[in-house]
């Protein structure tokens, strides 16, 4: 029987193994992936897992079990491979079937492609990215966990190998395979490409850019990532995925130096053979990027995130009633302790930080037909202009959400960032942009930045673009010659001087009630005196927070419809309908955030305390210019 | 399987009439000149070279019939170049004998090794390729009459006659050796046929030819074509969608829809490569095998090795394109990006179509494996795909040509179109529908059925023989009020609902955004017509938010639109007229943020009143402002709060229905007025005139007549009725008289007034206007000979004399008015006699 490191390092020869067993059997690929899905769910075997976000790419063996947490950034086009094939040694003139399942290239003897017994399948590829903007936090956790992963071929702390030691690496496991299940590719192709692969350094841990990275666009979503971009191969169910889909893949890491082989060597011979690659030297390039930049992954099992919170279980929430309970009870302390932590970054302004949380725990929950709910877009006004204090808001919000960006909307960047992804036919790929974000992402748009001045046509596409996400949660990819509309769930916080121009469910004025001498010293003194355990309490406790379900029984219904009626009798114009949205969303989001479940006839009422609070401050100038959020 | 010769023999004496396999054909001393050089060459080349052992059956069928007609290629120019199409053929020839075969790249080079083998079944050949399967397609051309056909192509031809003879007639006539067939047809014909075609179109598409060939020169042997007539099938029912591609499909027949997103230049490909040798002058050709040439290492007359040599210019070549198509927005699920399929054109298919072209193309889907390396043995095991393309069918020319709603016609199903006719017959389906819409937003039930109406829209009409053109179907409807009132969220509604909707925002967009302009392509430097939103929506709707923050010259070119249903183009000297019908559906804001009560409906949103005449339906959203609405209002909020998943999934479902009905109702209902509507409708318009003329307003004009009969046939549309009858008209009625009772009310008399919307002036402001200026003028008269005055000083003198408020709008418009009337003139803050 296989052992635990057979299935991590060796998961093909297993693969192998069951197709030879099952020999006409068609179920042999359920039973596959039904043997991994059980060896996953031993004692949390996943987290002996190598994962490919922490570890850098060359330190992993190839075809091993590894997983990958990371995003749908574009999907390919679905291709057509071998599932099964025949081979003919040319000497021996013997016949062998073989399993294509993942695995990229055919391997031994000549392949007979008139075999009958040949079956072909089908899969998709999916051009997959690390999360947007996460967190260092997150990652770190993430790391500590992969940390007991009990790899042969880790050896840490050694960036410079000479090549004996790395033939000596490679070809070890690899003996131990021919050993054991004879055809495997030669020794020597590893050998030979493995100082290719040592120059180009997996981009992930190499702080400089290298040569490698620039010439390859690795189409991240947000400038400055990095992180290593995967091919995932997917053999199942590929419908059920969506772009921007959140997944940790488990699957077999494919290295094959052949296959950035064909690349170079189609770039030479395209001109000769213009019927042979259609394709244009761009979209070659980013089909089949060089393997040691861009790894194949050949999935096993995906397990969709929910969230990408490394410090709850993954699994769904509502599975997890004893974890949610244990939470639940310290509920009330973390928060007031949270609340208290937001006003001293706030500069003791309460309310605001009580509408910060208000909007770190929001989340899409549903949709009625085109209307989004439970978003709560919260904008800051009053903040100072070029002050580092945005800076500082940033970098505590940075700190308690799982992934975060923050925009700097000055004329330059609104002028020239690319927000919307576009759609790039030379190339067929999804071009990335901004806007192209993982589920709960917070999006910090900084308006402090923005100076008075010129919008050209990108800038306005790209304020049209903010507009529909904050009011419709969706963004319209461009595909040149049709645009297609793409929902997502981003929490929006503007942080800016006056009335931001974009629109928002809810403007808070700023109003400090501390005036620090030393801004910068104070806010940095503030964060530091968070200890990482209590970090690690807020993190939690607004994961959970934003994942409660809730709802409203027919009595508080009632009393909220009267309540309406009654306001509108002695002031119409003070009460639109609009209002009565804001304020059942206030309601909603306050209840969560004290874990109850329910609206209470309390929680309605501290509902409209804080937003005849947040109004009594807030000059009345609705509706501008006959702007319409 | 049989060898190739002794087939063709068995052939030749199964119907030895007058079909003579071409291959034959070079050998008869009657053919043209061009032919008999080729059997100098060497008649052994001729023969298909002896394929692979490993070839299996499906294979060997095919190098029996494609290779028949490649080697009938004219080669015998020495400068040949390029297509074989594009030599000019001397002498006249007739018959079948004389025409010229077309090599079919489009089915594939006869010695490509098998492709991904998918079919269990072996190819029964016996059936495909025998003399009677020939005689039997040819009853098929013989005797298929296609009584109902509506198809554009089909005008003109006489349904009740045998179709594709009278296509037949039409090739002799026309010249253009491409017989069109649709896969229907045979299906309705013979269903075991049609599979066969289907499964195996290498092999019935060359049988196919050879059977309209044999009977059109029976037929009319007198007849000269460029080449012999090549049958293109078309509308295989296999596969819509290139989402439902799957490895099943490889080599079968296939028809997708899609969007032509990239085109390659055109790409000479090499059939058949000639060789002569150096040392004797002898000549041999090869077939050029998956891209591949075999050079002959040997000549096989002398015996030398490596002496043969490529000679291009008699090498045979054809064209090819690579064309890259997507997938059509509508088919795509939600939050998955669209898939893309390389098509291969060939000959003259090439060039057929535009980057941006929706079509359908019919074509035979291929994969190939591709090699790692040609010096290797490993493969990457993956497979190239590709559809060789037979036949495209661009389904959005309608748009610049005549009308066609047949390409886009959704197939549903019996079931679903007996649930929606069940539907139908509800007497209420009307309520159901309109509350169907939205249910986010609240009420405002008539502006949701006049939503409704203008989704279904009324029933086109062609008076072009009468000179008027056509007349508009498309109802337009703008809604202003006050800004939150959920006005944008039911236009993205909207947006969402129709498949050819297109949302644009009025601050946002540019005239050029909405219509259409000239682009250069940086590759080609062709000249290429970008169509804007409102041609894009054609027979759909165009949702324009924030329409009151439209620049005036983006607004113009809606005049033409809104009422012609066209657009008129004249740019970089493309000079043309688009279709652009489409309903508009508006938002306005009103100019002081708040609706303001005392003003009508002009002055409140400030738009001119010859766009606003256009409007078949404008409403006003405004808050309500009474306490059982606000009650329910918040019931309504309160439940979208916590209304439970499956709740939320019914109204979804409601939401495809709805979809569905619509579109089933637009493209097979369409309602004429019954003797008994066309009645009340006059009735209707009358009384609406009548109402005015008491005050001595004109209350209605024609404008307003054909709108209700617009409505009036919507509303029958929604009753999937093919007539309209006076409850539709009563609806239509009610419905306009609603929506102008809240925008054409007069807010000074409380009474409607229609000259509000058209002349953007109610007739009592008009007269006010004049009574003011009648009393300036009094005001100066009575002054004197003063030849100049003080502006401030006259506004304050008026102001003193009048015993009603006088604004200074006012007394602008009073001093234009005596302006207009050469009485005087204003410069700057001086007022002059003349």
């Amino acid at each position: 029987m296989p052992s635990v490191h057979d299935w991590i390092n060796n998961p093909l020869g297993i693969v192998d193994g069951l197709f030879a067993q099952s020999n006409s059997c068609p179920d042999w690929e359920k039973k596959i992936v039904e043997y991994f899905k059980e060896k996953l769910k031993l004692n949390d075997a996943h987290t002996w897992v190598p994962s490919l976000n922490d570890v850098p790419l060359h330190y992993l063996k190839p075809n091993s079990l590894v997983k990958f947490r990371c995003m749908i950034q574009d999907m390919f086009d679905p291709e057509f491979f071998m599932g099964v094939y025949e081979t003919k040694d040319p000497t021996s003139n013997s016949k062998q079937v073989k399993c294509g399942k993942y695995k990229d290239i055919t391997e031994g003897g000549q392949v007979d492609f008139n075999s009958r017994n040949t079956v072909t399948s089908e899969r998709q590829t999916f051009y997959c990215v690390p999360i947007p903007g996460e967190s260092q936090w997150n990652s770190f956790a993430g790391a500590s966990q992969a940390r007991v992963v009990p790899s042969t071929s880790y050896v840490p702390n050694r960036h410079k190998r000479s090549y004996e030691e790395d033939d000596e690496m490679d070809t070890q496991p690899q003996q131990m395979k021919d050993g054991s299940q004879g055809a495997q590719s030669s020794t020597e192709s590893h050998g030979n490409i493995e100082p290719k692969r040592q120059e180009t350094e997996a981009p992930s841990h190499d702080s400089s850019p290298s040569h490698c990275t620039s010439s390859l666009d690795l189409n991240f979503s947000l400038p400055g990532e990095k992180g290593p971009a995967c091919l995932v191969k997917v053999y199942e169910d590929w419908d059920s995925f969506k772009l921007n889909d959140m997944l940790e893949v488990f699957g077999i890491l494919s290295v094959d130096p052949a296959l950035s082989v064909i690349a170079d060597e189609r770039e030479a011979s395209s001109l000769l053979d213009p019927t042979e690659g259609m394709e244009t030297v761009e979209e070659q390039r980013v089909h089949s990027p060089p393997a040691s930049l861009v790894p194949r992954l050949h999935m096993l099992y995906a397990q969709p995130l929910v969230h990408n919170n490394p410090l709850l279980p993954s699994s769904v929430l509502e599975n997890n009633g004893d974890y949610l309970s244990s939470v639940l009870g310290e509920l009330a302390s973390i928060r007031a302790e949270l609340l208290t932590y937001l006003t001293h970054v706030l500069l003791g302004d309460s309310l605001a930080a009580e509408y910060l949380i208000l909007h770190l725990i929001s989340n899409v929950y549903s949709r009625r037909d085109v209307l989004p709910l439970g978003k709560f877009t919260l904008n800051l006004s009053g903040c100072p202009h070029s002050s580092p204090f945005t800076e500082h808001l940033y970098k505590v919000i940075q700190q308690l959400v799982p992934s975060s960006y923050r925009l700097y909307m000055s004329l330059y960047n609104m002028n020239n960032q690319r927000m919307v992804p576009r759609k790039d036919y030379t190339a067929n790929r999804l071009v990335s942009g901004t806007l192209q974000l993982a589920n709960n992402t917070s999006l910090f748009l900084d308006e402090t930045q923005l100076e008075q001045g010129q919008l050209d046509a990108t800038g306005v596409r790209n304020i049209t673009a903010l507009g529909n996400l904050i009011s419709w949660q969706k963004v319209d990819y461009d595909f040149n010659y049709h645009q297609m509309e793409f929902s997502c769930n981003i929490n929006v916080l503007i942080t800016s001087e006056g009335r931001s121009l974009l629109p928002s469910d809810c403007q808070v004025h700023l109003r400090p009630t501390l005036n620090p001498p030393n801004l910068e010293e104070y806010l940095s003194a503030v964060q530091v005196v968070q200890v990482p355990s209590q970090l690690n309490k807020y993190r939690i406790y607004l994961s959970v927070a934003r994942a409660l379900n809730y709802t409203i029984s027919d009595e508080i219904t009632k009393a909220v419809e009267e309540d309406f009626v009654e306001m509108r009798k002695d002031d119409p114009q003070s009460m639109s309908a609009e209002d009565l949205h804001r304020l059942l969303d206030v309601a909603r989001l306050l209840s969560l955030s004290h874990g109850q479940n329910t609206l209470s006839r309390d929680g309605w009422m501290k509902a409209k305390q804080l937003e005849a609070l947040r109004i009594s401050r807030t000059p009345q100038q609705k509706c501008v210019n006959g702007n319409e959020p | 399987a049989a060898s190739p010769s002794s087939f063709a023999q068995k052939r030749l004496s199964g119907k030895s009439r007058a079909f003579h396999a071409s291959r034959s054909a070079s050998e008869d001393p009657l053919s043209p000149p061009s032919q008999r050089s080729r059997a100098h060459d060497t008649s052994t080349e001729l023969q298909p070279m002896p394929t692979s052992p490993a070839m299996d059956t499906a294979a060997q069928d095919v190098s029996l019939f494609s290779s028949p007609m490649a080697p009938e290629v004219d080669v015998s120019s020495p400068l040949m170049y390029g297509t074989p199409s594009s030599r000019v053929e001397g002498t006249p020839r007739s018959g079948i004998r004389g025409t010229p075969a077309r090599q079919r790249a489009d089915l594939g080079s006869v010695r490509k090794a098998p492709q991904v083998d998918m079919h269990s079944e072996p190819v029964s050949e016996s059936c495909c390729h025998s003399p009677i399967f020939v005689l039997f397609l040819q009853r098929f051309l013989q005797q298929f009459t296609d009584p109902n056909s509506r198809e554009e192509e089909n005008a003109g031809l006489d349904l009740n006659e045998p179709l594709y003879m009278q296509k037949l007639d039409e090739i002799s006539v026309v010249g253009e050796p491409v017989l069109n067939v649709n896969c229907s047809h045979i299906q309705t014909f013979d269903a075991d046929l049609y599979r066969q075609l289907i499964c195996y179109p290498q092999e019935v598409i060359p049988t196919f030819d050879m059977a309209v060939n044999e009977l059109f020169f029976d037929r009319l042997p007198d007849s000269v074509l460029e080449h012999q007539i090549q049958v293109r099938p078309y509308s295989a029912l296999k596969t819509r969608n290139m989402r439902a591609l799957n490895p099943e499909d490889i080599d079968q027949l296939i028809t997708i829809s899609g969007m032509v997103i990239r085109t390659s230049q055109l790409i000479p490909e090499m059939q058949e490569a000639f060789f002569r040798c150096q040392v004797c002058a002898f000549n041999t050709r090869v077939e050029v095998d998956r891209g591949r040439i075999a050079e002959p290492a040997v000549c096989r007359n002398c015996n030398t090795t490596h002496s043969m040599a490529l000679v291009h210019n008699r090498s045979a070549f054809s064209d090819k394109q690579m064309i890259k198509l997507q997938e059509s927005p509508e088919d795509m699920p939600a939050g998955q990006t669209p898939h893309t399929t390389v098509v291969y054109a060939h000959n003259d298919l090439v060039d057929k179509v535009q980057p941006g072209d929706r079509i359908n193309i019919t074509g035979i889907y291929r994969a190939a494996p591709m090699r790692l390396n040609p010096r290797q043995s490993q493969v990457k095991s993956v497979y190239k795909t590709h559809i060789d393309v037979i036949h495209f069918r661009k389904t959005d020319e309608k748009r610049l040509h005549g009308l066609d709603e047949d390409g886009e016609q959704k197939l549903f199903t019996k079931e679903r179109v007996a649930m929606l006719k069940e539907l139908a017959a509800k007497p209420d389906v009307y309520e159901r529908l309109s509350s169907a819409l939205a249910p986010s937003i609240y009420e405002h039930e008539d502006i949701k059925k006049g939503i409704l109406l203008q989704l279904f829209g009324g029933t086109r009409k062609d008076f072009t023989q009468t000179g008027r053109g056509n007349f508009r179907a498309e109802i337009n409807i703008l809604l202003c009020g006050d800004p939150g009132t959920s006005k944008s969220q039911l236009l993205q509604y909207v947006y969402n609902l129709v498949p050819r909707g297109q949302y644009t925002s009025g601050k946002g967009s540019s005239a050029v955004g909405l219509t259409a302009y000239v682009m250069k392509d940086p590759e080609t430097r062709q000249l290429v017509l970008q169509t804007g939103a409102l041609v894009l929506s054609d027979n759909g709707i165009c949702c324009i938010d924030e329409f009151d923050k439209m620049s005036d010259n983006t607004r113009s070119v809606l005049h033409e639109v809104m009422e012609q249903q066209t657009l008129s183009i004249a740019k970089a000297g493309i000079i043309c007229q688009l279709n652009a019908r489409t309903s508009v559906l508006a938002a306005a804001n009103p100019v002081e943020s708040q609706w303001n009560p005392k003003k009508t409906t002009i002055e409140n949103i400030q738009l001119p009143h010859t766009l606003l005449s256009r409007f078949d339906l404008i409403f006003l959203m405004l808050d309500p402002q009474d306490e059982a609405y606000d009650r329910r209002l918040a019931h309504h909020l309160v439940s979208l709060y916590y209304q439970s998943e499956e709740q939320i999934e019914e109204e979804y479902l409601d939401m495809a229905v709805l979809k569905d009905y619509i579109a089933f109702a637009r493209t097979s209902v369409h309602p004429r007025l019954s003797e008994e509507a066309s009645q009340a409708l006059i009735e209707a318009y009358v009384d609406m005139r009548k109402i005015g003329s008491g005050r001595g307003m004109v209350s209605a004009y024609p404008r307003q007549l054909e709108s209700l009969i617009r409505l009036a046939e919507a509303h029958a549309k929604v009753r999937f009725s093919s007539k309209v009858e006076s409850i539709d008209v009563e609806e239509a009625k009610r419905l306009h008289r609603e929506a102008l009772k809240q925008s054409a009310t007069d807010p000074r008399t409380g009474f409607v007034d229609i000259s509000i919307l058209t002349t953007g002036m109610s007739a009592t402001a008009r007269k006010r206007k004049e009574e003011v200026a009648q009393a300036l003028k009094k005001l100066i008269q009575s002054k004197g000979k003063t030849p100049a005055m003080k502006y401030q000083q006259l506004f304050d003198d008026l102001r003193g004399q009048s015993e009603a408020a006088i604004t200074k709008d006012m007394f602008d418009e009073a001093l234009r008015a005596l302006a207009d009337e050469d009485y005087l003139t204003v410069t700057g803050k001086t007022v002059r006699l003349l």
